[in-house]
């Protein structure tokens, strides 16, 4: 970091006339780079410790596996039932991505609609807060019993639970265009068409994106709470079900493991839908924006 | 001599209930004209030009444009820069031709054109957000100067810029008229600026907000510099800062 202000100091150090670093300015460096590192290092470290505590608990007390399985045995566990295990991932994930995909397009079409006609938006608005407070596991079990397929039905649950804040976050987006700008659009002759499209919906994308964000996990939350409701097991069950099986024959190790994969199936949905956010917005908004300072 | 290009008639613009933004304003805008609107805070400036660009209507009297007018005979330049930061400096230009339909490599030209009027031919593919707020007032001018519009109406452009930049784009903003011969009309609360820009000042008051003086300054364009020092300056100052202090006296 070059800094005019250190000319002066007593301590500043020409280095080969390139640039002069005061102490303030290499303790500031220094700090930032111990930052760097611990934002990596330390829930590593934390990580490995309750690993290894958790592993040496299991030892000292000799605690059976079906009470609480030691993390090594979960793995192997994770391994041999791999098969298994991917099949229910695999199920979960297809709900999860149907459920989020059917949110975003009917979340932010019902927000662009809201955004076209205040009189819609009277109408569905306070329904569409009322799906949101009710919880989905009360709603669930009605709907198991009007929906013939258990696909339509967890779909549905994990849509109720992961469209609200899509809807809510772009309905915002949409109204929070710059008003000098609908100013603009309108003495330049726009349309309501140009003025949605290359005003209001630019200006909603990084509300959109965060609602996304918010929808993604809850899609996953819906996707299993409602296989938890839904029960019935067989072919085409998710992990849900299969912690559910489980437990009942005291697989302890294998319901570890299937947590183990919701969990990073979890932090998966969140690190794209992250990524994303960051490349449509990277070059222009703040959220995105790298400080210097 | 100059053909007239727009003329407010007795407009009045009341707000809901009995908020009266502006009573009787009579004015007469000439072709190549550089009108400022100068007054206190609340006098109504912002609303006769909003009135102007067509934003509201007017609850009395009219506003008559003469000759014809389209989406592209109006530019509009805000208090804040007012760009899309979603877009780089040229497709924030490119704004008024794409919503009228024209693609951007049709206009590619014209949009190089009027940055390179503002100087900043160098930053086409740069987003507002790396530019100074000089340079974001820039991009507001040369988007507003590309439809090449029959008048320009600025709204206290330059308020919120420091000095040092507020007259250099005071001094650009002459050069291009003089180029260019647009019509302008700039809101401003800045005595030494509408005398520094304007061939006519129109003295606002407030409360209900109406025009209370016309004043011609008469000193010769091109002005640079050397007016802002000069004798000639100074008494054109004295007399419109007293134009406006009957302004503000006018209000009990």
């Amino acid at each position: 970091m070059q800094s005019e202000a250190s000319t002066d100091s007593q301590s500043a150090a020409v280095d080969g006339g390139t640039y002069i670093m005061d102490d303030e300015e290499r303790r500031r460096m220094m700090r930032r780079r111990i930052e760097r590192i611990s934002k990596w290092c330390l829930p590593a470290i934390v990580l490995v410790l309750t690993v290894w505590y958790w592993d040496r608990i299991v030892h000292w007390n000799e605690i059976p596996h079906y009470i609480l399985p030691s993390p090594g045995r979960v793995v192997s566990t994770l391994f041999a039932d791999w098969r298994m295990l991917l099949d229910a991932l695999v199920i979960t994930l297809q709900i999860t991505f149907l459920a989020l995909t059917v949110a975003v397009l009917g979340g932010a079409g019902l927000a662009i609609l809201f955004t076209q006609s205040r009189f819609i938006q009277m109408s569905l608005f306070p329904y569409a807060v009322i799906l949101q407070v009710t919880p989905i596991v009360a709603i669930a079990p009605l709907i198991f019993i009007y929906v013939d397929s258990k696909i339509a039905g967890l779909l549905i649950c994990a849509w109720i639970v992961a469209f609200f804040p899509i809807l809510s976050n772009t309905t915002l987006g949409l109204n929070s265009a710059d008003h000098n700008l609908r100013d603009l659009f309108r003495i330049y002759g726009a349309s309501r068409w140009q003025q949605l499209l290359h005003l209001q919906i630019p200006t909603a994308l990084p509300y959109f994106l965060g609602g996304l964000r918010i929808a993604g996990g809850l899609a996953l939350i819906g996707a299993v709470v409602a296989e938890y409701v839904a029960g019935t097991g067989g072919i085409g069950s998710g992990l849900a079900f299969t912690i559910l099986e489980a437990g009942y024959r005291l697989n302890i190790p294998r319901m570890f493991a299937a947590l183990l994969l919701i969990a990073g199936t979890g932090v998966l949905i969140f690190t794209i839908l992250s990524l994303l956010s960051h490349l449509l917005l990277h070059k222009w908004h703040e959220s995105a924006i790298k400080r210097d300072s | 001599m100059q053909q007239r290009l727009l003329s407010l008639n007795h407009v009045g613009k009341t707000f809901s209930a009995d908020i009266e933004a502006l009573r009787d304003m009579s004015l007469t805008v000439a072709e190549g004209d550089f009108l400022s609107l100068l007054g206190p805070s609340g006098c109504g400036k912002s609303t006769a030009l909003r009135l102007i660009a067509g934003l509201t209507e007017p609850t009395t009297g009219h506003i008559a444009w003469h000759g014809e007018q389209t989406d592209h005979s109006i530019g509009f330049v805000f208090q804040e820069p007012t760009l899309m930061p979603w877009a780089t400096v040229e497709k924030n230009v490119w704004l008024p031709f794409r919503l009228n339909g024209d693609s951007f490599s049709s206009v590619r030209d014209t949009i190089r054109e009027s940055l390179e009027l503002v100087g900043l031919e160098g930053f086409a593919l740069s987003y507002p957000r790396e530019l100074s707020g000089g340079m974001k007032m820039r991009v507001s001018i040369a988007r507003a100067l590309a439809t090449n519009p029959r008048i320009i109406l600025m709204d206290e452009p330059f308020a919120a810029l420091d000095e040092i930049t507020r007259f250099r784009l005071n001094n650009d903003l002459l050069k291009l008229k003089a180029k260019l011969g647009c019509t302008i009309i700039f809101v401003t609360h800045s005595v030494f600026e509408s005398v520094f820009l304007s061939s006519r000042i129109a003295v606002m008051a407030a409360r209900p907000g109406r025009v209370i003086r016309e004043l011609e300054i008469d000193a010769p364009y091109p002005r640079g510099e050397r007016f802002r020092t000069s004798a000639d300056y100074v008494a054109h100052c004295r007399t419109t800062s007293e134009a406006l202090q009957e302004s503000m006296n006018d209000r009990d």
